[in-house]
């Protein structure tokens, strides 16, 4: 078990180095922050300075190297656009997208494993083909769609719901939560539903073939012929052997769904890492740019060895095999 | 009954039930006004959004237009800009020049900061040093002063580093802190990027304003409250301001559809039909400072042809370029008939324009080919057309109509359009034979921007967007004498014979002046600016 984990710590920092790599060669051609930043009719000595006190004006092998150094030290610079620690602007947006994340994936499982059983146990029922026609519309609608349609919906005809937004929320030390407020639980609903539905479509179709295949394998059979009830037979038995591959997805898909979120945190206004990401991008804010891509990177590998780690506890074979 | 027309009962019927509650409301209303104490203010808020969101609350830690103008609610500069865009007084009352390179300026007595602190000299000489402190970003929105001089305490000398005509302009947009509330909050210095100091100034606001800052969330809302001991009277009834930024045209539209919001600046351009013809809501345009035109290549070859003579050294070809332009179809097919096609390089309300210059060549595709033969390019030539996709009104668009005319003329387009985070950079580095660009002439609001920026040869602090080699004489001992002198109608006239030798030798190709359109309920009052300037200052709420 340790030298599972060990050989997974390893490989984690590869990739971490790898990340950085590619995060620091593609800003090279992102496009240059100084003339962004100057005024329309600054002068060449104007944006000369600028470039200098950006150290933009060293090689880029020295760039590199300094970019590397203060990550190491756990510094991710200064957004070039407000001057302000981007640690500290990740740390005010990381709640509300992890907030966001949490109640899609809550959402994705409690709607996606009930609705894929049901799917596998009554192939032929009429319910079971609309949930798979709906689902297909589900996993084709792209998300800035699904969102503008909800917002048409639900917020322009209907006036139920916010378009855009948080919310109030509330300061839990250096946390806020939109959970204790009328008002932010109102917010959440659009941006979780427009983030979930791509993800209960997966979860449904994964389980359910995963459920059709576990149904036909032979200790089922077995134990429907020794006349175990079927409640338990499909629980108990088949359910259980059928999450494992649900948890792995369910896990790497945090990461995507964190991802994603930038699609959706731009739709409805969402004041997390995503929507920090999109506008550091227009405004050719690297450093802001860079941690986000470190930030990223680093949650993927760490969700995937938390599921390694899920596997092995729910798997007693994995637990002696090495890596 | 089919679905559409069941809803637009519905809609009828709620909408009926509504102006009979908003009759019952106003009548009651109009009870309660009579009861009410004639003091008692009504409260009213406006919401309102935008697609960026401010970068810093700081000042002097940004060169950002949109973050100046919500930062003008909270702070007061000197002098300020009127309904009419003129300067008027602000926390200075009077000026006058006592040598070229020393300006006086009378402050105004009585005024509070939203702390309580007074305002005096000393704020104002504090403002001028934090502002010229060689980390503050902005220090170059007032290069030509040297220092700021106490006189008295309500009295003020600017030193300069020579004769400016500009001063009052570069002024208009410099707030005043409170020396003691930075002292007080250790931030006398200003934030600096490369040293990592982020300041108190960053995220908290204190100036003489119409608006106090109540909370300051990026990217989630900044909301003021009314100063009720601002120094000035008010023209405008707004209690409450929220300001909620939405960068997704669509959702920010469906804000206001939804009554979340109570107006957008700017409105997307393709929903403003929508939003115009929706019950309750209006949009207001307004043509902007902003022209768009094409810069050309004056250097001895195009990228496009590299080791045979620039054709567009010749005047002729230039002016054919311009011949073969149909404005008029832009204007219409391009813009939707919302801009206006120009034939100069500042818009009408900028000092040195002139009406006469503000005629574009006429489109004609013979003329053109004429003036191609006449030169020498019978068969026309090969350019490049680098344009924005991301910066200007329909910028690409533009450009897409723009090859297809040229090439009708028979020149050969080599079209490249890209995101302005990689384009501007193209520009700068000359590597451009024809290129788009808008030019404001902000925050100054004069001709002497676009002959210092881009008329004038680049050298030192002059032709800094001039990257492609335009060299003129004329154009330099133009812009120079207007730098200098104090006198505004001789100023007036040089920056006017620069705009009149640039048209005639077709330097530039103006194409026209974008608009700027806002969205907003119907109740609400309030003037657009053509500097795209939200001044709630001036709004009312009914």
């Amino acid at each position: 078990m340790i030298r599972v984990l060990l050989a997974r710590a390893a490989q984690m920092l590869m990739v971490m180095a790898a990340v950085t790599a590619v995060a620091f060669v593609i800003f090279r051609y992102v496009g240059d922050p100084v003339l962004i930043m100057s005024r329309e009719d600054a002068t060449p000595a104007e944006k000369a300075a600028l470039s200098q006190a950006l150290g933009l004006d060293q090689p880029v092998i020295v760039q590199f190297g300094r970019f590397v150094g203060r990550v190491l030290t756990g510094d991710l610079g200064n957004s070039f656009r407000n001057q302000r620690p981007v640690s500290g602007l990740i740390a005010e947006r990381l709640p509300a997208t992890l907030e966001l994340v949490i109640v899609a994936t809550v959402l994705a499982l409690a709607l996606g494993i009930p609705l894929g059983v049901y799917c596998a146990l009554k192939p032929d029922s009429w319910l079971t083909r609309s949930i798979q026609t709906i689902s297909l519309i589900g996993i084709s609608t792209p998300t800035f769609v699904t969102g503008i349609v909800l917002i048409l919906i639900f917020s322009v005809w209907l006036k139920w719901l916010p378009s855009f937004g948080r919310g109030d929320v509330v300061k839990l030390g250096w946390w806020t939560t939109g959970f204790l407020t009328a008002s932010g639980l109102r917010s959440l609903v659009l941006p979780s539903v427009t983030l979930a539905l791509f993800q209960v479509t997966l979860i449904m179709r994964l389980v359910r073939a995963e459920m059709i295949d576990v149904l036909s394998s032979d200790y089922i059979r077995y134990a429907r012929a020794r006349g175990l009830p079927a409640g338990y037979i499909h629980r108990k038995l088949a359910l259980r052997n059928a999450l494992m591959p649900v948890i792995t997805v369910t896990g790497l898909q945090i990461g995507a769904l964190i991802a994603f979120a930038i699609v959706t945190e731009t739709v409805f206004q969402w004041p997390g890492m995503g929507l920090l990401f999109i506008q550091a991008v227009s405004f050719v804010d690297l450093p802001v740019m860079a941690a986000y891509l470190l930030f990223v990177g680093f949650m993927f590998v760490s969700i995937n060895m938390a599921v390694d780690i899920i596997y092995a506890l729910v798997d007693p074979r994995l637990r002696t095999r090495a890596a | 009954m089919p679905l559409a027309k069941q809803r637009k009962l519905q809609k009828v019927s709620r909408e009926k039930m509504m102006s009979r509650l908003v009759l019952t409301g106003a009548v009651a209303f109009a009870a309660a006004g009579f009861l009410a104490l004639p003091s008692q203010v009504e409260a009213k808020t406006l919401r309102w959004s935008s697609q960026g969101d401010i970068a810093t609350m700081d000042p002097y830690a940004h060169t950002e237009s949109f973050t100046s103008n919500m930062q003008h609610h909270i702070y007061d500069p000197l002098v300020r800009r009127n309904k009419e865009l003129q300067i008027e007084p602000a926390l200075a009352t009077s000026w006058t020049i006592e040598a070229p390179d020393r300006w006086r300026f009378k402050l105004r007595q009585g005024v509070k900061f939203h702390d309580g602190r007074p305002f005096t000299a000393d704020d104002v000489v504090a403002s001028v040093a934090r502002l010229l402190d060689p980390a503050a970003r902005a220090r170059g929105n007032l290069s030509n002063v040297k220092e700021a001089v106490k006189v008295d305490d309500f009295t003020v000398d600017f030193v300069l580093n020579g004769p400016y005509p500009l001063l009052l302009n570069d002024l208009s947009g410099i707030f005043i802190m409170s020396k003691g509330w930075l002292e007080a909050n250790n931030a006398l210095k200003p934030g600096n990027t490369t040293t990592g100091v982020t300041t108190f100034a960053s995220t908290n606001a204190n100036g003489t304003g119409p608006f106090v800052l109540e909370t300051y969330q990026p990217d989630n809302r900044t909301v003021m409250n009314v100063n009720p001991n601002w120094w000035d009277k008010p023209v405008h009834n707004i209690t409450r301001i929220e300001f909620r930024p939405i960068k997704s045209d669509a959702t920010r539209v469906a804000a206001l559809l939804s009554g979340e919001i109570d107006m957008m600046a700017p409105a997307p351009l393709q929903d403003l039909a929508r939003i115009g013809g929706a019950d309750g809501f209006k949009v207001v345009e307004e043509p902007s400072l902003r022209l768009i035109f094409l810069g050309l290549n004056h250097r001895a070859e195009l990228q496009a042809e590299p080791g045979k003579p620039n054709p567009m050294k010749d005047k002729r070809v230039r002016q054919a370029l311009w011949h073969a332009i149909d404005l008029d179809t832009i204007h219409r097919r391009v813009m939707r008939a919302k801009s206006r096609n120009v034939g100069t390089m500042v818009a009408p309300p900028i000092p040195g324009y002139s009406a006469a210059l503000d005629q574009p060549l006429p489109f004609n595709v013979d003329t053109a080919k004429k003036l191609l033969t006449e030169a020498g390019y019978p068969n026309g030539f090969k350019t490049k057309l680098n344009c924005s996709n991301d910066r200007y009104i329909a910028d690409e668009q533009t450009c897409v109509a723009i090859a297809a005319m040229w090439t009708r003329a028979g020149i050969t387009v080599d079209l490249k359009t890209e995101s302005r985070a990689t384009y501007f950079p193209l520009v700068d580095k000359g590597e451009t034979d024809v290129y788009i660009l808008g030019w404001a002439t902000l925050p100054p609001m004069d001709s002497y921007s676009v002959a210092s920026a881009l008329l004038h040869t680049k050298s030192g602090a002059l032709g800094g967007n001039n990257p492609n080699g335009l060299s003129d004489p004329r154009l330099d001992d133009l812009t120079k004498k207007a730098a200098v002198e104090l006198d505004e109608p001789k100023r007036r006239a040089f920056l006017t014979e620069a705009l009149k030798i640039t048209r005639d030798e077709a330097y530039f190709i103006p194409l026209h002046q974008q608009p700027v359109a806002w969205a907003m309920k119907k109740n609400i009052e309030v003037p657009v600016f053509a500097d795209e300037y939200v001044r709630l200052w001036f709004a009312t709420v009914n």
